[in-house]
């Protein structure tokens, strides 16, 4: 008997169940999304996510503080429409519309720093949320050693609920949804915490 | 018992520098979970171990559903479904399609079912490189050792351990640092992730309804083994199987915090199917592997299917007082702690490790930390029945029943076992009564090679008792029936 066969032939005897026999619905799914003001999403988030977080009041101050943050380095940016309305993409040293995946894997790979957007940021626990497009690479958030990500507040969520509230199932928007929770570390030598093993070692959250 | 499980516990036992730094690590490792788990951070903890559990308990109730839901998902998003009935299935499976696609070079994340069913020990002998690409695995590999603990593979080893493995096996000069050891880890794996032809993950969850696997973890190498590669490998047990993205929301609250102390890790990807039209980095082809090799039996076993719920976060290890003795290599299998005590010897068959279930204080830690509410202490008793049984049929072990029959038959005649008591106290203090005692007599010898028993009380609990009792006036009912009997 072919292994899909058997196997499913020995978890319905398992199971007691028939062929094409339907499941009931499942328990139903345990969203609470808390009632906080724009401010106290925002404040949650710092205070929440491992990395930096700046909040810019205005457009001119989160470039100065993403500029100060590349300054120096080569930089590679996403398409992201919101880091292109904010003219980032054309700071010093940054390098965008990168389409090859060879070109831009090693770009990638030998840039000081990456700078993104973000679907959402979520308050608790602080993280972003993002979802891979053709805006949207996903090695720029993860191999340069330095990751600025920029989002505006309004995209600021409370919880994980509310981000499954308002994304269901991701699947339905990418082939990869990552929630970033601060700097790539480690603990495997001797529960000593060290930062950048493969991902960044510092992330930068820019708020606007 | 076992005489290999028997000498690896002697081993670890007798290593001081092991017993310390375990001690050290799983300490840590508890009082980190139980900072993020306390009432006044989490109140609703409870509300969510009650949650996962039922809907895990759904879930594998009507596996057979959710296996086909998300068969015909990742089908639909360009992606290969393998199903694979044991072990020797699985790692033929994943031969095939890196001579598919020519792939000589795997990087791998960390993932248990794939030290189950010995993935890479295949891959070598096929000519594909695995590469571990998690620190700690890495470390293990280089080490040519299995995973010491289900989340910190390398828990057991010093930082100078791994200084000189790496000056031995990478050629690099001595540092004990580990922030310097990791930086050389980075350089080396950096390369073989760009050179990769294939990547291979484990999947802490897979999700039905969505045809994704979601992966948690925090050093990024997940991310570089599932998104550099052009082909994408994921291999998970049958019983990962998750409905609905929004049960995300239950479990990555549990895991995080019951596995590392976090609330949430710093990277948890959620991937369905191979890179899209548009998306330009990301694997050409993606492959789940739904691995049963004893799964379906531990399913048919209804007392005992709530096994199948464990969700790997490791947290019943750090608590475990054997385990923080015996450490994670004493046991056998791929999986340590009181969860490997009942996992391996439902996957491999009670009568390849029956030692397992006995290497328990029953104390009920596990069963409190455990983030999926599985009742481990009741499944290891469980299981010891079984055991019991098998050698009952068989006929084994005659004296440790008759010693058990003849236990009880005293236990029922208080005044046997106060003259049982009486005698031997009195052949006690013959030889030295204020001592432990070491060795028993005949056959009580191989109970008490690894157990000392204290010296008997000069005076019983009933004499004590019964002098307390006449002093005090207060009659207890028993000696009140024989006062009236008398009067």
């Amino acid at each position: 008997m072919p292994d899909r066969e058997q196997v499913l032939s020995n978890v319905r005897s398992a199971l007691g169940r028939r062929v094409g026999q339907p499941a009931p619905d499942p328990p139903p799914s345990r969203i609470v999304v808390p009632q906080w003001s724009r401010e106290e999403r925002i404040r949650r988030f710092s205070n929440n996510f491992r990395g930096e977080t700046f909040v810019a009041p205005s457009a001119d101050e989160a470039r100065d503080f993403v500029a100060e943050k590349i300054d120096g380095y080569e930089t590679i940016a996403s398409k992201d429409e919101f880091l292109c309305d904010l003219g980032l993409v054309n700071l010093p040293d940054v390098r965008v519309n990168v389409d090859d995946p060879h070109e831009l894997r090693v770009l990638c790979a030998t840039a000081g720093a990456g700078l993104t957007g973000a679907t959402y940021a979520i308050a608790d626990p602080g993280a972003l949320a993002v979802l891979a497009s053709n805006e949207e690479e996903r090695l720029i958030s993860l191999l340069p050693p330095r990751h600025v990500a920029v989002l505006p507040a309004r995209r600021v969520l409370t919880s994980l609920d509310e981000l499954f509230a308002v994304l269901p199932d991701p699947a339905l928007e990418s082939s990869s949804l990552v929630l970033i929770g601060g700097p790539s570390r480690t603990g495997d030598i001797e529960m000593s915490l060290t930062l950048g093993v493969h991902g960044p070692r510092e992330v930068y959250v820019v708020i606007v | 018992m076992s005489t290999a499980f028997q000498q690896e516990i002697h081993i670890a036992l007798g290593d001081l520098k092991l017993q310390k730094t375990i001690t050290a690590a799983t300490d840590r490792f508890s009082e980190k979970r139980l900072d993020v788990v306390a009432p006044n951070v989490l109140p609703e903890y409870q509300e969510l171990r009650d949650q996962a559990h039922h809907i895990k308990q759904h879930t594998l109730d009507h596996l057979d559903y959710y296996l086909e839901t998300v068969e015909a998902r990742v089908q639909s998003r360009g992606g290969h479904v393998v199903w694979c009935a044991d072990a020797e299935a699985a790692v033929n499976a994943v031969i095939a399609i890196a001579r598919k696609h020519d792939a000589k070079l795997a990087v791998k994340s960390k993932s248990m079912v794939s030290e189950e069913i010995h993935l890479n020990d295949a891959l070598e002998k096929n000519g594909i490189e695995p590469v571990e690409t998690d620190l700690g695995e890495y470390i293990q590999q280089l080490a040519r050792e299995r995973p010491y603990h289900i989340v910190a593979p390398a828990l057991h080893k010093t930082r100078g351990d791994v200084a000189d493995l790496f000056v031995e096996k990478l050629g690099v000069e001595r540092n004990e640092e580990p922030e310097e050891l990791t930086q050389v880890a980075r350089r080396v794996l950096r390369r073989k992730f760009l050179d990769a032809d294939m990547g291979i993950s484990g999947a802490n969850f897979v999700v039905a309804e969505s045809g994704a696997v979601v992966l948690v973890e925090n050093e990024g190498n997940i991310r570089m083994t599932t998104s550099a590669p052009r082909i994408h490998v994921a291999v998970a047990g049958i019983e990962k199987l998750i409905p609905r993205a929004a049960d995300l929301a239950v479990f990555l609250k549990l895991l995080g915090r019951s596995g590392s102390g976090q609330p949430i890790t710093s990277y948890t990807s959620f991937l369905s199917g191979p890179r899209r039209d548009g998306e330009i980095n990301g694997p050409d082809e993606f492959y789940l592997l739904l691995v049963d090799n004893g799964r379906t039996r531990v399913l048919a076993d209804k007392e005992k299917r709530q096994t199948l719920y464990c969700i790997r976060c490791g947290a019943c290890s750090n608590v475990c007082p054997v385990y923080r003795r015996i450490g994670g290599h004493s046991y056998p299998g791929a999986y340590s702690g009181p969860i490997g005590a009942i996992l391996t010897p439902q996957f491999a068959g009670l009568g390849h490790e029956p030692a397992l279930p006995f290497a328990s204080s029953l104390c009920g830690a596990c069963g409190e930390v455990c983030p999926v509410k599985i009742d481990i202490p009741r499944m290891l008793l469980a299981l010891r029945r079984d055991v019991k049984k098998g050698e009952a049929r068989e006929n084994r072990w005659l004296p440790e029943k008759l010693a058990f029959r003849g236990w009880s038959w005293v236990m029922r005649r208080p005044w046997v076992f106060e003259w049982a008591g009486f005698s031997a106290q009195a052949f006690l203090s013959g030889q030295d009564g204020h001592s432990w005692i070491r060795t028993g007599p005949a056959l009580l010898a191989p109970w008490t090679a690894t157990r000392d028993f204290p010296p008997l009380a000069p005076r019983s609990f009933r004499e004590l008792w019964r002098a307390r009792q006449s002093s005090s006036g207060w009659i207890p009912t028993d000696a009140a029936r024989k006062q009236k009997k008398n009067a």
